[in-house]
């Protein structure tokens, strides 16, 4: 018998010693809220709120002033050098007077580790943000990049639009694909292992800015 | 009628092997817990840390108006997930072999522990980078890639810290607890040969320590090794929740990935992890959600390992199975919630309990693990307060289940020995004493005799008698009262009849 087999005769061993307790899959209770009635305004707040609880930068504009808001947050962090993800909206970028590195997926367009070590800074989208956990997820899709992306340089800007925010985790992963690969960010890279305290700044990015796009309709 | 059973399947799953892996103490707890007692710095470092943590979890617990509703739904997905383990294991390993992924089932600690070191000399590497890994620890990982040659560097902060400090892990979340500031500096000074001596204690400063020396070698690391937090059955999608991005690099930069997940780690569907994924972070860090969460299903090409491995592992998970009682211990997500509100576990540090799971969810699952024999003073580790099982995210009912694994331990004993153990003695004095009310009046009022040991502190410290002293070494009892409540009753309304 090899492994596969003994390990699966050793759970039904178990179970017909101790027969488990029958509890189909559709009779789990989920009593939790998956619905919340904050208005888009609210949750922005409470994204807000979170965000800068765990030390994000956090900053708000409106769809025509992206361009500008980003490259007010690049030149405040004196980034010159920047990557940005292939599908990137190329008029983010467009005012940017340094240069501006892409990285693509396949192998022919991905820029070294080394190159990522060596730029200023990284700016992507999001496919979600949770505004009750100030979590931002990012998919892989278009504009969001490889995970190493926003791992190796020590910025990561993030531009959250209006649409992406929903209130809560059931509602977040409701949008998400489980086979992408995802990478779900709460503020910088932290520790809570020297004395139990939350610091700040361990391996990945050791700052995270977030650009808030506001809703039009809402002004 | 008899259940017809096929050779070679053993009807009771065996217990993890002795001889590999960290799941044994070298002594029992009661002596263990003395030598830790009379460390005043590791108890201040304790009461610290867990101080803080309990305040931060309660805080964050306390803003979700539907934290029960989510306990509940956590408590039944594990039970109905243990009752149909085979199938969604099968389903597990169709998806991640389906996207790239190669799946491998180990037995025990030994299995999994060739598997890893196989594939580490087919690649021809004699360094991996580790990402923080109770079911690695579980099996001694480390030390059996050690013996063949290759490093394991650990890149967890709190893991490097036990590692440079050729020390033990002493907590599932934070394996350096019992290390303050002042101690992790010392450690980086003395073994980090690229530290900078004007290194101060502060928190920052030390995290900044530990980037700077681990950033080389996340840079050019060829395999890394991981556990896995969830691996859910519908997707083939495994998940590994973290904080520092030690994780994120391990998982994404080497060419090749090995992850160990033990076979209670499954969820059944990518929904489900809406569940654990609020329980998780407040029950662990005490955060609304942890940094970084990553999650990947085989291989994507262009995006991170383009060589995969999962590795199953049971190592005496089938055997806790087969505990009606204690299968429960199953449940567990490593939160290590239930180590922080632990009066002895706050006291007495991890180290005392001998195994890489200490704390309450410690004292059930590594004797349910290893057999009760070779863990047996473990469940007698906890005053049965109850805390544990109030903070458990998944609802363990940890206190029901140490109850349990004493009974456990006393048939065993009973059964391996003709003469009776003193407890059992003692309980069978009792028995007959209590068996007539003549006896037991006469037994109560004997009691007052015990005034005697009691006058000096008003209490009945530690009695220097065989068996009263096992019992009086670790508990005061009350000085008896002058009259016992049956006199009294008989003096207030009369004796009856």
């Amino acid at each position: 018998m090899n492994a596969r087999e003994e390990v699966l005769a050793r759970i039904a061993a178990a179970h017909r010693a101790a027969p488990p307790p029958n509890l189909p899959y559709e009779g789990i209770s989920r009593d939790y809220r998956t619905t919340s009635d904050s208005s888009a305004e609210e949750l922005t707040e409470l994204l807000i709120d979170r965000l800068v609880d765990y030390r994000a930068l956090v900053r708000q504009c409106s769809a025509d002033d992206l361009a500008g808001t980003i490259a007010g947050a690049l030149a405040d962090r004196g980034a010159h050098t920047v990557v940005v993800p292939s599908g990137l909206d190329s008029s983010w970028t467009a005012g940017l007077s340094g240069s501006v590195l892409t990285d693509g997926l396949l192998a022919h367009y991905q820029r070294t580790v080394s190159e990522l070590d060596g730029v200023d800074g990284v700016v992507t989208g999001c496919a979600v943000a949770i505004a009750e956990t100030g979590t931002l997820i990012l998919d892989g899709s278009a504009g969001q990049g490889r995970r190493v992306l926003t791992l190796i340089p020590d910025y990561h800007l993030c531009v959250v639009l209006p649409d992406q925010i929903v209130a809560d985790v059931p509602q977040a992963l409701a949008r998400l694909e489980a086979t992408q690969p995802l990478t779900m960010i709460s503020g910088p890279s932290a520790t809570s292992d020297i004395e139990l305290n939350r610091v700040e700044g361990v391996h990945g990015p050791r700052t995270l800015e977030v650009i808030i796009v506001q809703n039009e309709r809402s002004e | 009628m008899s259940t017809p059973v096929m050779l070679g399947i053993p009807e009771i799953p065996p217990p993890a092997p002795r001889g590999v892996g960290n799941l044994r103490g070298e002594e029992k707890f009661p002596n263990a817990a003395r030598r830790a007692l009379a460390d005043t710095q590791l108890r201040r470092n304790l009461g610290n840390a867990t101080t803080t943590i309990r305040t931060k979890r309660a805080q964050v617990v306390a803003e979700l108006p539907d934290w029960e509703e989510l306990r509940e739904a956590g408590r039944q997905l594990k039970v109905h997930t243990m009752a149909h383990l085979p199938g969604y294991l099968e389903q597990l390993e169709l998806a991640v072999t389906a996207r790239g992924g190669v799946v491998h089932w180990a037995r025990d600690a030994n299995e999994a522990n060739a598997i890893v070191i196989e594939l580490a000399r087919a690649k021809g590497v004699d360094e991996v980078v580790k990402v923080k890994s109770m079911a690695t620890q579980e099996i001694g990982l480390n030390e059996a890639l050690e013996a063949v040659g290759v490093a394991a560097l650990e890149t967890d902060l709190a893991e490097l810290i036990v590692q440079l400090g050729h020390d033990k892990p002493s907590h599932i979340l934070v394996p350096a607890i019992h290390r303050n500031r002042a101690e992790i500096r010392e450690i980086f000074l003395r073994e980090m040969a690229d530290a900078d001596p004007a290194l101060t204690d502060e928190p920052a400063a030390l995290a900044g320590a530990a980037r700077q020396h681990l950033r080389r070698k996340f840079l050019s690391a060829k395999m890394a090794i991981s556990g896995a937090n969830f691996g859910i059955a519908e997707t083939g999608t495994l998940g590994v929740v973290e904080s520092e991005g030690n994780g994120r690099m391990c998982l994404t930069l080497p060419e090749t990935l090995i992850t160990i997940m033990g076979i209670e780690k499954l969820v059944p569907r990518w929904q489900d992890l809406e569940v654990f994924l609020q329980l998780l972070p407040r029950s662990s860090t005490g955060e609304r959600m942890n940094p970084y969460t990553s999650m990947w299903t085989g291989v994507t090409p262009g995006d991170g390992p383009q060589e995969f491995h999962l590795i199953l592992l049971d190592n005496g998970r089938t055997a806790v199975l087969s505990d009606s009682e204690g299968r429960d211990a199953l449940n567990c997500i490593r939160c290590s919630a239930c180590l922080n509100v632990c009066p002895v576990y706050e006291r007495t540090g991890g180290h005392a309990y001998g195994s890489v799971y200490p704390g309450p969810i410690g004292a059930i699952l590594s004797p349910l693990l290893t057999g009760i024999e070779d863990n047996a003073s473990l469940p007698y580790a906890s005053s049965l307060c109850g805390a544990c099982y109030d903070v458990c995210p998944v609802k363990i009912n940890i206190p029901e289940i140490l109850v349990h694994l004493r009974a456990k331990h006393t048939e065993t004993y009973a059964a391996e020995h003709r003469v009776p153990s003193a407890e059992a003695a003692a309980m069978t004095a009792a028995a007959w004493v209590m068996g007539n009310p003549k006896r037991w009046t006469l037994a109560l009022r004997s009691g007052r005799l015990g005034r005697i040991l009691g006058r000096k502190r008003d209490v009945i410290g530690d009695v220097p008698l065989p068996l009263a002293k096992q019992w009086t070494d670790a508990r005061d009892f009350a000085r008896p009262p002058k009259q016992t409540f049956r006199d009294w009753w008989a003096a207030e309304h009369g004796a009856e009849q």
